[in-house]
């Protein structure tokens, strides 16, 4: 038969957390990669085609990583299903890629063992050979192969070609798929065989490497450490505001001209105006911000690859513990400042449900990257571009603010919730700290294009839809000519009443409806609520700021600030909440403490602000 | 000694892994990460705050763990001493 026209085999790469398998996942398949769910949870899928040189195509899917079979949280749960073929709508994989870290045997090797136990074909991927030979570890993989029944072999995968011999060993399974050799049965001691093995195949002039000691010594001392995390963040947040600039401005001219080329060509109406005041304006008011979420998820994948983030969760912990978070806590709220669904998602890392929904909770109050399109608007209209210390620019000052306010609220509520309820038993750490590492290339860019990727699926359905909506809202019944007249100035004058006390207008009201399903959706608003009330209404959407600088006051912005910290979150969030809970109720109660929140204090800004003459 | 009380840098053997209660996930976790009888630890380094959590080198790796989490682990006595 014709090696193409056979029907793809399945392999499942699993491994324990760290082991490089997903940089192998991607050496393997490259870009041909589909991230989806796995049905009814929100653990991500991962599956890629390889084809392999006899023409052979196989589907590979990158299963969470996993310490053992005996499920601790739902990423390994899922594994666990999916590897044993009982997970509803998975297939069962024909053949398993266990990945190992070659610095790391003791700990992978066991899992290995677990593994083998399951009787299906499997190859053993000794990955990260190159660190491994770099510290002086010498393995014999041949030797290794008999003594455990199954393939072994060797994987750079972060190095071209690191694949290849992985590759061959596929595809000769291929031909012959069959069981390991050896068993160990049940009941087996697994440490007892993983140390055989390691004393008969390993050998290792040290146990850890030189650099992560000296590293490890200064990252995670009491105070440089603190003081080097505290650089990190800040040096995030400066490169968030300063570097995306040039790229933003672009976007901004691009967008400006698009709108006009099209209004120039075609008739006056409500085609027209819905193309580009609507569409046009709304959309690349959005996309716009796309260069922020880049630079700020590059950090943070940086950051997570390098293997500094758990030292990270490391140094908080204790501080995260006592407001009624765990450590492990960090990395998903640290994710929530990009998005917080991600981050909420992300959550599943978190293998205590209490903590995970506590967590889950407080997510929403990080400023994710989704309002910092409202910040950004506000702080370039009314915060006075200047240089402060002789280094920092007070624009970057103001937003690194908002976001220690977040952090700070969300500490508070956590605590308060960790006051509040009746469970108070016993919270489990055992937080892996792996060896630092070089971040690769191709993974920050698959990793990148990805996000990227989910956010802009977020912009073109939610967003545009919203923008559209709201368009309709503004240009009937009376075709745009005056917006206080329109269906959104109605609406938009009836909730000022209620949103007089924080010192909103009625632009600000409009905004804030479609900005409570997709906060970033609320600037595009804006500039279509300005856009269509102005008479010169195609300069009106790049001239934003300065407008809303005459127009509204210092105390006004800086109560859309403070609301926007704790601003009800978007639709999508709400949704993300529901289903990770599972519960309506969770889900209402974060909405109806984030309103008060944001409400309380956008209410107490604005009556000092006035108090102090900013009015 | 537990692992919760052996002081930074000073060599400690594993004797058991503890259950606090029945079905303690707990410590079958710490078994799985390897503090099996016989295993070498060390604790390379403590948090800023409290001295916790506590990072425990056991093997080729390094996992950070509370207090409250090392003290299931007893070591053997006399060693490291």
């Amino acid at each position: 038969m014709n090696a193409e026209t056979l029907a793809p085999l399945r392999l499942a790469l699993v491994g324990n957390p760290n082991c490089g398998k997903t940089a192998l996942f991607n050496q393997l398949t490259g870009s041909r990669q589909k991230v989806a769910n796995y049905a009814g949870v929100t653990v991500e899928r991962k599956e890629g085609r390889l084809r392999g040189p006899s023409g052979r195509s196989y589907a590979v899917l990158d299963l969470p990583g996993a310490y053992s079979l005996n499920a601790a949280s739902l990423d390994e749960a899922v594994a666990r299903d999916v590897i044993r073929g009982c997970y509803p709508g998975e297939a069962a994989p024909d053949a398993l890629v266990c990945v190992m870290d070659a610095t790391n045997l003791r700990l992978h090797l066991r899992f290995a063992l677990e593994l083998r136990e399951l009787g299906k074909p499997m190859i053993v991927a000794v990955n990260m050979m190159d660190a491994a030979r770099r510290r002086g570890i010498g393995i014999d993989l041949v030797e290794l192969e008999r003594l455990l029944g199954v393939p072994v072999v060797e994987t750079v995968a972060v190095r071209r070609h690191g694949a290849r011999a992985l590759v061959e060993r596929i595809e000769r399974m291929a031909e012959a798929l069959h069981a390991p050799t050896q068993r160990l049965g049940k009941g087996a001691d697994l440490h007892a065989e993983t140390r055989r093995l390691l004393a008969a195949t390993v050998r290792m002039p040290a146990r850890t490497a030189r650099i992560d000691d000296a590293l490890d010594r200064w990252l995670l001392h009491p105070l440089f450490g603190l003081l080097a995390l505290a650089m990190v963040m800040f040096l995030i947040f400066q490169a968030v505001y300063a570097w995306a600039t040039p790229l933003m401005d672009l976007i901004d001219a691009g967008t400006a001209w698009l709108g006009e080329t099209v209004g120039a060509v075609l008739p006056e109406g409500p085609l027209s105006s819905l193309l580009v005041d609507g569409i046009i304006a709304g959309v690349g008011g959005v996309i716009v911000f796309l260069p922020q979420i880049l630079i700020l998820f590059a950090f943070i994948l940086a950051l997570e690859e390098s293997g500094y983030l758990p030292r990270a969760a490391f140094l908080l912990d204790r501080m995260m513990a006592s407001a009624g978070l765990s450590g492990r806590s960090f990395i998903p709220l640290l994710s929530s400042f990009a998005c917080a669904i991600p981050g909420i998602m992300a959550t599943r890392s978190i293998q205590d449900p209490r903590d995970r929904l506590a967590t889950i909770l407080v997510a929403p109050l990080m400023t994710c990257s989704a309002r910092l399109p409202v910040y950004a608007l506000l702080i370039g209209a009314f915060i006075p571009q200047k240089t402060v210390w002789g280094v920092f620019n007070r624009q970057g000052l103001v937003l690194f603010g908002l976001y220690a306010a977040g952090v700070a609220s969300a500490l508070l509520v956590s605590w308060v919730m960790k006051q509040w309820r009746r469970d108070k038993g016993e919270h489990a750490l055992l937080l892996e700290l792996p060896s630092y590492r070089v971040p690769h290339a191709r993974d920050l860019l698959i990793g990148l294009w990805e996000r990227a990727m989910i956010f802009l699926k977020r912009v073109g359905g939610i967003i545009l839809a919203l923008t559209v909506l709201l368009w309709v809202l503004l240009y009937f019944p009376n075709g745009g000519a005056d917006v206080t007249q329109s269906l959104a100035g109605r609406i938009g004058q009836a909730l000022s009443v209620v949103f007089a006390p924080v010192g909103f207008n009625w632009q600000i009201c409009i905004a804030l409806i479609p900005g409570l399903a997709a906060r970033e959706v609320a600037v595009s608003s804006l500039a279509t609520v300005y856009a269509l009330s102005t008479a010169d209404d195609t300069a009106a959407a790049q001239a934003l700021a300065p407008l809303i600088n005459d127009g509204w006051s210092l105390a006004t912005a800086l109560s859309l600030l403070v609301w926007y910290i704790y601003a009800p979150m978007c639709i999508s969030t709400l949704a993300t909440i529901k289903r990770e809970t599972n519960s309506w109720k969770q889900m209402a109660g974060a909405t109806g403490y984030l309103f008060a929140l944001a409400y309380a204090a956008a209410f107490a800004t604005y009556q000092v602000a006035v108090l102090l003459g900013a009015g | 000694m537990r692992l919760a009380e052996l002081p930074r840098r000073v060599p400690g053997i594993v004797a058991s892994v503890e259950d606090q209660g029945p079905n303690d996930s707990i410590a079958r976790r710490l078994r799985e990460l390897g503090f099996v009888a016989g295993e070498q630890v060390e604790v390379v380094a403590v948090g800023p705050m409290g001295s916790e959590p506590i990072l425990v080198q056991v093997g080729f790796t390094r996992f950070a763990l509370r207090r409250a989490e090392a003290a299931r682990v007893r070591l053997l006595d006399g060693a490291g001493a």
